[in-house]
């Protein structure tokens, strides 16, 4: 829109792309110069102590030459790449978006569903045994209790269009419930489970009524004063849940047969050696199951009259009304269903940590579910993977990074956040309505037409 | 049904000392309004005079502070929007409201969801012959249509709803006056051929009144005039408000 004159002339192209190099070259080379002088005080010299308490600058001309390359490079890419392919793609007809969504929904769904199901196996032969707990349990259960997560505020978000910023507090309604009938009725894990869910789904409920006029900002800030109020119960009632100090809650079982060493336990019964890494592989097929069966009522929820129902809502509540909608109703289905998956989620974390404190239910976690929503697009169920994978699995790749911090001086994972924020300006600046971003009819004459995020409204998944 | 202008008037909506009020402002100052059935009955009004309110009223939203209002003897003052939409009455509201991330075919079925899908197959096929243009776009989305084609759509979507009143509310806003031709068209072939009763608000006077049996006028909350379309068209009161310029 605003960039440098270009012709269309197919001559011309050949010039213009030369000039525009040269143009991105020049303002990458200006803003390597404001980094260097931002930086050069910031981060080129650093106060130290010596030990007889001297305050000494330190130069770091490394870093800094590090960090102002970086700049160069990026203001590079920004101005050369994102910007040129901004502009190519205005060039474009309205018609064509290049990646066939149409085909990464029905082939890559089922692929990736089988994937997941031989994922531990594949882990198992390729890199043994010993590498479960980090591959199926910090990758695999914790990208999927995401994925589930994501899939649950996607029914609020992504359907009905309803903002809820305290979604972890149904996830932490879920993992006290657990915990709190094991504790006091030693429930197991399969008996609590739907407990969980329905405890959640009723303050689903709960939340709803009042909220049920609200929309929007407001809808968000009492949603977000909810998930502060559950984590602030959650901590200062101590007698009930047991504060900051947190509450035990037992290990999953193999459907009423603990993992453990003893002559009855699973390892034991079926004549194998005993090993942790089996309640790992089980855990990962429940979440599994767990996150598959969320998708799935999602998926047959949105051909159901109330899917639909959610889907006008987040378009036009006014127009609901206008069809005669009962819109409380609405809401209120899709705030319980949302909570109820959330709830699960909950009970499993509760099960595979053993262990829950106030600090796992906090305000970033909320964030964190909601950019896997917004950054997936709206409404998608395979968004939600991808974006799932590439936050949560991200994250846990810097934790292996450990090389990188003699570098940069920290420790990778604390970077974790920065990481969140620059993909969502990324995401922003190449495709601001989500990695997936398109809507197939759930009904269709002939053939389902999938249809581009071009003809949407912005911000409207 | 034979209808149209019926002799022994049938009263389907009657709307009695109605007032409404957002927060301490008063909306309507006490309205009074008949629709008889089979009837095309059109408000007219300036800006502002509460024409919308009123239309809003009678779905709920807002609500009468005072007065009633009734719909086939039922006193439906304080029933709940929903419920309103189930005894019979369809809205196209104000801005045509359609549901732009859906296709015209999924718009169409919301419409249906009153009267029950069992209808579905038989009202697609009644509206796509009112609405041809709408037959060729049913897999499109809705918020890619042109403005017009929208306007069909939330009439098409209303009468999906089996409606025995059928509450417009500004169908000709903002549309090219061959496109609100057509449309008025359609109102007055809906009434002829279905016998269905149609309330019509109007800032577009002259072809709102050449259209209807009987008019209302509406000024600053209160009605002001009522009469035959044929009456008010001929009013010089009216014609120098709401007509001067207004022929097209």
């Amino acid at each position: 829109m605003s960039g440098p004159v270009r012709s269309d002339a197919p001559g011309a192209s050949e010039v213009s792309e030369t000039f525009e190099f040269q143009k991105a070259l020049r303002e990458a080379f200006w803003a390597a110069l404001v980094a260097l002088g931002l930086f050069g005080l910031i981060v080129g010299l650093k106060t130290d102590q010596t030990l007889s308490n001297e305050i000494v600058l330190k130069p770091r001309p490394g870093l800094l030459a590090a960090m102002v390359g970086a700049v160069f490079i990026g203001s590079l890419l920004r101005n050369w790449v994102v910007w040129n392919r901004a502009r190519a793609a205005m060039h474009r007809t309205a018609s064509g978006s290049r990646i066939d969504m149409q085909k990464v929904e029905q082939i890559g769904l089922p692929a990736f569903i089988a994937f997941l199901s031989v994922f531990p196996v594949i882990v198992i032969f390729t890199a043994g045994w010993g590498s479960v707990p980090k591959w199926v349990d910090n990758f695999g259960i914790l990208i999927l209790i995401y994925i589930m997560l994501g899939w649950g505020l996607n029914i609020v978000v992504g359907l009905a269009g309803l903002l809820d910023l305290g979604y972890v507090a149904f996830y932490a309604i879920g993992s006290y419930t657990y915990a709190l009938l094991a504790l006091h009725f030693g429930f197991n894990f399969w008996l609590a489970l739907p407990v969980a869910g329905a405890m959640a789904a009723m303050w689903g409920i709960l939340l709803g009524f009042p909220v049920l006029r609200l929309r929007g900002d407001y809808l968000a800030i009492v949603t977000l004063a909810f998930g502060e109020i559950i984590y602030l119960v959650a901590l200062n009632w101590r007698d009930f849940t047991g504060g900051g100090a947190g509450l035990s809650a037992p290990r999953i079982d193999f459907f009423g047969i603990p993992f453990g060493a003893g002559d009855t336990d699973f390892s034991a019964r079926f004549g194998l050696e005993h090993s942790p890494a089996y309640r790992t592989i089980f855990l990962y097929y429940v979440i599994l199951v767990l996150a598959l069966t969320t998708a799935w009522v999602t998926l047959r929820l949105k051909r159901l009259p109330v899917g639909r129902a959610w889907e006008a809502l987040r378009e036009d509540e006014i127009a609901c009304r206008a069809v005669g909608m009962n819109t409380t109703n609405t809401k209120l289905t899709a705030f319980a269903i949302g909570a109820m998956f959330g709830g699960f989620a909950g009970a499993f974390f509760g099960a595979r940590q053993a262990f829950i404190t106030p600090e796992s239910f906090v305000f970033e976690q909320s964030a964190l579910i909601l950019a896997i929503v917004v950054l997936g697009g709206a409404g998608s169920l395979v968004g939600v993977v991808l974006a799932a994978i590439v936050l949560i699995g991200g994250s846990e790749i810097l934790r292996e990074l450990e090389f990188l911090k003699p570098v940069i001086g920290e420790d990778p994972s604390k970077f974790r956040m920065l990481i969140v924020g620059g993909g969502m300006v990324l995401m922003m600046l190449w495709r601001p309505r989500g990695l997936i971003a398109a809507r197939a009819p759930s009904i269709f004459l002939k053939e389902r037409k999938m249809i581009g995020s071009e003809n949407v409204k912005e911000g409207h998944g | 049904m034979s209808a149209a202008t019926a002799t022994a008037p049938n009263p389907l909506l009657q709307i009695r000392g109605v007032k409404t009020y957002y927060g301490k402002i008063i909306a309507l100052k006490g309205v009074d309004l008949d629709v008889n059935e089979g009837e095309i009955v059109t408000l007219i009004g300036a800006n502002g005079a509460g024409k919308s309110t009123l239309m809003m009223t009678i779905f709920g939203n807002p609500r009468a502070r005072e007065g009633q209002i009734l719909y086939q003897g039922q006193d439906i003052t304080r029933t709940e929007t929903h419920d309103i939409a189930k005894l019979g009455i369809a809205q196209s509201p104000e801005g045509r409201r359609v549901f732009p991330r859906m296709t015209v075919f999924e718009n169409l079925q919301m419409g249906s969801a009153v009267p029950g899908m069992q209808y579905f197959n038989d009202d697609l096929e009644r509206i796509c012959t009112i609405f041809p243009r709408l037959k060729e776009r049913l897999q499109q989305r809705a918020g890619t249509l042109s403005g017009g084609e929208q306007q069909m759509l939330a009439i098409a979507r209303a009468l999906m709803c089996r409606p025995k009143l059928l509450l417009l509310d500004e169908p000709s806003l903002g549309l090219a006056p061959i496109i609100v031709r057509q449309i008025f068209e359609v109102i007055k072939d809906v009434n002829k051929r279905e016998g269905m009763t149609v309330f019509l608000v109007e800032q577009n006077a002259f072809h709102a009144l050449k259209l209807a049996h009987r008019a209302y006028v509406m000024v600053n909350g209160l009605i002001t005039m009522s009469g035959t379309g044929k009456e008010l068209l001929a009013d010089p009161r009216v014609q120098s408000a709401y007509l001067e310029g207004g022929r097209h």
